[in-house]
């Protein structure tokens, strides 16, 4: 059976590895391909290389990262933040992702999913939604790193983006995110039930058992986390071992 | 040295970049000349059945491969796996390199579709490319079409509430399902014995 999946996420800005805290407070944390090496090392399924670059003319960075890593880390490698032409896509490629994950553009222009999956193969569209709950009891996708409320349902949008060829879902609970509490269950199950995809479970974890607990409970394929892992509180290694104590697949 | 087939279909670079790190040399290349003089040939593929025929036909490298996976070690990786057999069904009956006997259709599960992450492989036979590989070791999968290989090619599979073959071989013909270049250390060593058998 597959194994459950722990990804570690690197954000990166102008080539260097930051970490945002409720998605403002930037602190540096280092080089980018040395820390993909290290969670490597550790056993990380895959590793996600999120660039929050301001700027255009900086993205380029991004692509010699990608270059860098591939030639020492052999393990699926995805790649997002301002992606938002089918070009940005065949460069990240080309340079060594195995996927590319939009979020804005896509929302801007949801045909950008079904080109990318048409030309690429949906197994490298990942789409990436950042989720807040309303008073509704709804969830409604942010754009922009979480600035602005499009107003889009995110469920809706979810099931909207597999079927315009998504391969995979990366899900980020912003109430969830830098809380530590655990991962946000609830949106995480609404979105399994509509997505015939993979999902990742993004935002919330702040111990071990925050990882079987989203296992157990939910029906995700994954779990990404960012500080946990760049501040060495735990490593890929200490997650798999719990997983693996609670009867969980991991590799 | 290692050619590693250029017909426009797949990424031919992370398969590059794990023999770079292995020390294993390699060529990139489309020239049948290169093709005929490697000591090992690799055919990776990514996409769909019928395009990458096609682009194979179409480079003129079909019958060149034909010729040469027969002669010296030879390794399709993920589509450049099922390519190597009979027939696949994707969009439409198409054929294969006829290289092994079995045909290709889609995964019947009752899970998700493509079988995308890390499976485990269990052993059928004996191979070459699985020294010093643990049975149980995982591997990265992701494909929505799988192979039905005739009797006697099948070295490793994995479970998916169906069995997928991971690891075909026939003399010098071999095929895996999965990407070795993408599966960490396991898949590093499967490459390693490839290039062990190149020598």
């Amino acid at each position: 059976m597959l194994a459950k999946r722990i990804i570690p996420c690197l954000d990166v800005r102008d080539g260097k590895v930051v970490k945002g805290i409720n998605f403002v407070g930037i602190r540096e944390v280092g080089d980018p391909v040395e820390c993909a090496e290290m969670y490597n090392a550790q056993g990380a399924d895959e590793i996600v290389f999120l660039d929050i670059t301001a700027t255009s003319d900086h993205r380029e960075t991004m692509v010699d990262v990608v270059r860098e890593t591939a030639k020492k880390v052999f393990v699926p490698l995805t790649v997002g933040g301002g992606i938002s032409s089918v070009e940005d896509f065949a460069k990240l490629l080309r340079a060594g992702a195995d996927k590319v994950s939009v979020n804005s553009a896509a929302l801007k222009n949801p045909q950008l999913i079904s080109d990318a999956a048409d030309r690429f193969g949906s197994q490298c569209v990942v789409v990436a939604i950042d989720a807040r709950k309303m008073e509704d009891g709804s969830w409604h996708a942010y754009s922009a790193g979480g600035r602005i409320d499009t107003g889009v349902d995110a469920v809706e949008w979810a099931k909207r983006a597999c079927e315009l060829g998504a391969g995979e879902i990366l899900l980020t609970s912003m109430d969830a995110d830098g809380t530590r509490d655990g991962f946000d269950l609830d949106l995480l199950n609404a979105v399994i039930a509509v997505a015939p995809v993979p999902v990742i479970a993004s935002g919330g974890c702040g111990k071990l058992e925050h990882f079987s607990e989203v296992f157990e409970k939910t029906g995700a394929d994954a779990a990404l986390a960012a500080s946990l892992f760049h501040y060495r509180e735990l490593t890929v290694g200490d997650v798999k071992a719990h997983l693996k104590e609670k009867n969980i697949p991991v590799r | 040295m290692i050619a590693i087939i250029d017909y426009g279909a797949g990424n031919l670079f992370s398969v590059q970049n794990a023999l770079n790190y292995l020390g294993l040399s390699s060529v990139i290349t489309k020239d049948p000349t290169e093709i005929r003089q490697a000591n090992g040939l690799i055919l990776p593929g990514v996409g769909a059945f019928p395009d990458a025929m096609r682009m194979l036909d179409s480079s003129g490298l079909t019958g060149i491969v034909r010729e040469e996976a027969v002669k010296k070690p030879f390794l399709g990786i993920c589509l450049g796996m099922q390519m190597l057999f009979e027939e696949s069904t994707e969009f439409g009956l198409t054929k294969g390199l006829g290289l092994l006997p079995g045909r290709v259709d889609w995964i019947r599960c009752p899970y998700k579709i493509p079988h995308m992450g890390w499976n485990s492989l269990q052993f059928a036979k004996k191979s070459p490319l699985l020294e010093g590989v643990e049975e149980g070791a995982y591997v990265y999968f992701v494909h929505s079409f799988q192979a039905y290989p005739g009797d006697g090619v099948l070295s490793a599979w994995c479970d998916y509430g169906t069995q997928i073959p991971a690891l075909v071989e026939q003399g010098t013909v071999f095929g895996a399902q999965f990407h070795p270049e993408k599966s960490g250390d396991v898949g590093l060593m499967i490459l390693k014995n490839f290039g062990r058998l190149t020598k």
